[in-house]
């Protein structure tokens, strides 16, 4: 393998765990064959989250267009980079960013790409990946060539310890000519309720059916002392404010009990919630994937379960 | 303005997964449109509310998707596009976006939306290949895509509800995550009275190459663990329930 080109993002002036994952696993790949890291960064701040990075070379990207992220801007310089130094490899966590210019940068530079890898390890002469598929429902062990781009998806293994003290080249921002950022907001901080400080969570997803069904959620979470949380979908559907979403593009939750009531399990929500001390998945599908993270599950109808176990919780309280 | 929906059909996740050999029985598992193209359709005639748009369906003749364009009419697409070639259910994406991107550049498509992603796209999300085959303004994971002038605005979404407010330059690729309101319903019985009255234009396509990947198999993950299961009684399940809490000393007292 020649040189592995890692993609880096940076939280609160570090290098995201997503990031230290794919330094670890490119550096054990380059290493195998004597091949090199190279890290690519954007932005002022990157500079000292990537001093003691485990890399060969970092290349920083500064400038005005990169105060920000700009999928434009970004996907320029990186295709100037992969033009460049034509690496063996490229890898891209899959988060936004490496959803935006994974498949982009693929397509522009005529590389392969491999989408949703969760492993990526070297049998005998060929590269493989483990791509998760079919919302986690499959697994796909696929072929990785030579050139590919390959998102990861974060948290799939432990992020790097080593440290190293990589070379720091600079390139100027390219300029952004069709696409503009015009403003980037905070989450919405709270909302009514804080649900990452909730103990008890009472979650519904797609399987509630109906906004009028919120109700017994409520009144189950009263009888609990919990708060209601919600999936994507409903979300999306304008049942709950987004301050309920948990998962990937929602909130990450820790409760001491977590019900996910018609919550089918898809990795984005999973992502959220799998950390939880306590959880209890009630699907009638016996197949969903939410099932592997519980603790206890039941195939039954949560329409019907939620008034009973409130009204079973009362009646033990009274 | 043009706009075009770039749609696919995919595998109905409700149903039963049967691997066989490391593969997928494709032609004998039932086959729904994908969720966030639906997503991406909605988006698109929502736009068409408020500015003065066409708004295209564009599927891949892959199978069967008559079913699936009928029905964007049915919404209020004003037309629906079948690419018909020699395509066969396990086209990969890439070629996919091949066929998408050669019918957005010769329709000189303004807009171009589809899913941020679908559940079988293994080698490369449409949206960003497309993007990267025209080289065309881009981007994913957003919502709330409104037209002004020359320009779309959009919504993007970082992780954890961090959100960008961008503006692209048309001709621009959108990768939709979801659409303003939950995708509209329409009866079986509306499909088919368009089915009566209206077509489905068709294009013939060529697929041509490109880089691909290699599938050595295919298989159901190893579940690092599994629930213990209560069965589906409904008043067991509950007393299991009340029981694990008192146990784990989760009830108020
Ligand atoms: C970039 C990106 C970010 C995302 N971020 C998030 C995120 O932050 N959070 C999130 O949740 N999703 C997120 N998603 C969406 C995710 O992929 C799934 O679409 C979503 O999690 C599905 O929600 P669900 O489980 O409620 O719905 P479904 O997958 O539709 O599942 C509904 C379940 O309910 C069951 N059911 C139906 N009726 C009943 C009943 N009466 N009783 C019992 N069970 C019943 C069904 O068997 C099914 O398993 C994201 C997707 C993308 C692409
Ligand atoms: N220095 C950076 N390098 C790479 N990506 C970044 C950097 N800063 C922010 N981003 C990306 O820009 C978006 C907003 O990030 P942030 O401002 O860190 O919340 C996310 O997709 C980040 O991953």
């Amino acid at each position: 393998m020649g040189q592995v080109l890692i993609v880096a993002e940076c939280q609160d002036g570090r290098l995201s765990d997503a990031t230290q994952e794919l330094i670890g696993r490119g550096r054990e790949l380059a290493q195998a064959t004597g091949g090199t890291v190279t890290l690519a960064a954007f932005g002022e701040g990157a500079r000292d989250a990537l001093r003691d990075a485990d890399a060969d070379v970092a290349v920083v990207v500064n400038g005005d267009g990169v105060q920000q992220y700009n999928p434009e801007v970004y996907e320029e310089a990186l295709a100037a980079m992969v033009e460049d130094r034509q690496p063996a490899l490229v890898l891209l966590s899959n988060t936004t960013m490496g959803m935006d210019l994974g498949a982009s940068l693929a397509a522009r530079q005529a590389r392969p790409m491999v989408a949703y890898c969760t492993a990526l390890w070297r049998d005998d002469d060929a590269l493989l990946a483990t791509s998760q598929i079919y919302g986690g429902k499959l697994a796909a062990d696929v072929e990785v060539p030579d050139g590919a781009v390959v998102t990861v998806i974060p948290g799939s293994w432990p992020a790097a310890g080593s440290s190293g003290s990589p070379r720091i080249e600079e390139m100027p921002s390219p300029a952004a000519a069709h696409t503009r950022v015009l403003k980037v907001m905070e989450a919405e901080s709270g909302g009514d309720v804080d649900i990452t400080r909730a103990d008890i969570l009472v979650s519904v997803g797609r399987g509630l059916q109906d906004p009028d069904n919120l109700e017994l959620a409520d009144q189950l979470a009263e009888a609990l002392g919990g708060v209601v949380s919600c999936s994507r979908p409903v979300v999306d559907a304008g049942w709950l404010p987004r301050s309920r979403q948990v998962g990937k593009s929602g909130k990450t939750v820790k409760p001491k009990l977590y019900f996910a009531l018609g919550i089918s399990g898809a990795p984005e929500h999973l992502q959220g919630m799998k950390d939880a001390e306590l959880i209890v998945a009630v699907n009638s599908d016996e197949n969903a994937p939410i099932f592997e993270v519980a603790h206890y599950g039941a195939t039954v109808d949560i329409l019907d379960l939620m008034p009973a176990l409130t009204e079973r919780l009362e009646g033990r309280a009274g | 303005m043009k706009i075009a929906v770039l749609m696919k059909d995919v595998p109905d996740l409700v149903e039963e997964l049967e691997v066989e050999d490391g593969a997928l029985p494709l032609d004998d598992m039932s086959f729904v449109p994908s969720e966030w193209d639906d997503q991406a359709l909605e988006e698109a005639l929502l736009m068409k509310e408020e500015a003065d748009v066409e708004v295209t369906a564009v599927a891949i003749d892959t199978g069967d998707v008559d079913n699936m364009l009928f029905t964007a009419l049915a919404k209020g697409a004003d037309r629906a596009v079948k690419l018909v070639g020699d395509f066969s259910r396990t086209l990969p994406n890439r070629l996919r976006a091949r066929l998408f991107a050669q019918y957005c550049q010769a329709q000189a498509i303004d807009v171009v939306l589809t899913g941020v992603q679908a559940i079988d796209d293994l080698d490369g999300q449409i949206a960003g290949l497309v993007a990267g085959l025209t080289g065309r303004a881009h981007a994913s994971v957003v919502r709330d895509v409104h037209i002004e002038g020359s320009q779309v605005t959009c919504v993007q979404e970082y992780s954890g509800g961090k959100m960008a407010e961008m503006q692209l330059a048309v001709p621009a690729v959108l990768g939709i995550q979801a659409a303003r309101k939950p995708p509209r319903y329409v009866t079986i019985a509306k499909v088919r009275q368009i089915q009566k009255s209206a077509t489905l234009e068709e294009v013939e396509a060529e697929a041509g190459t490109a880089p691909l990947v290699t599938v050595r198999r295919i298989y159901k993950p190893e579940a690092a663990g599994h629930a213990e299961m209560w069965g589906d009684d409904v008043d067991a399940v509950a007393e299991s329930i009340v029981r694990l809490l008192e146990d784990k000393k989760l009830l108020r007292s």
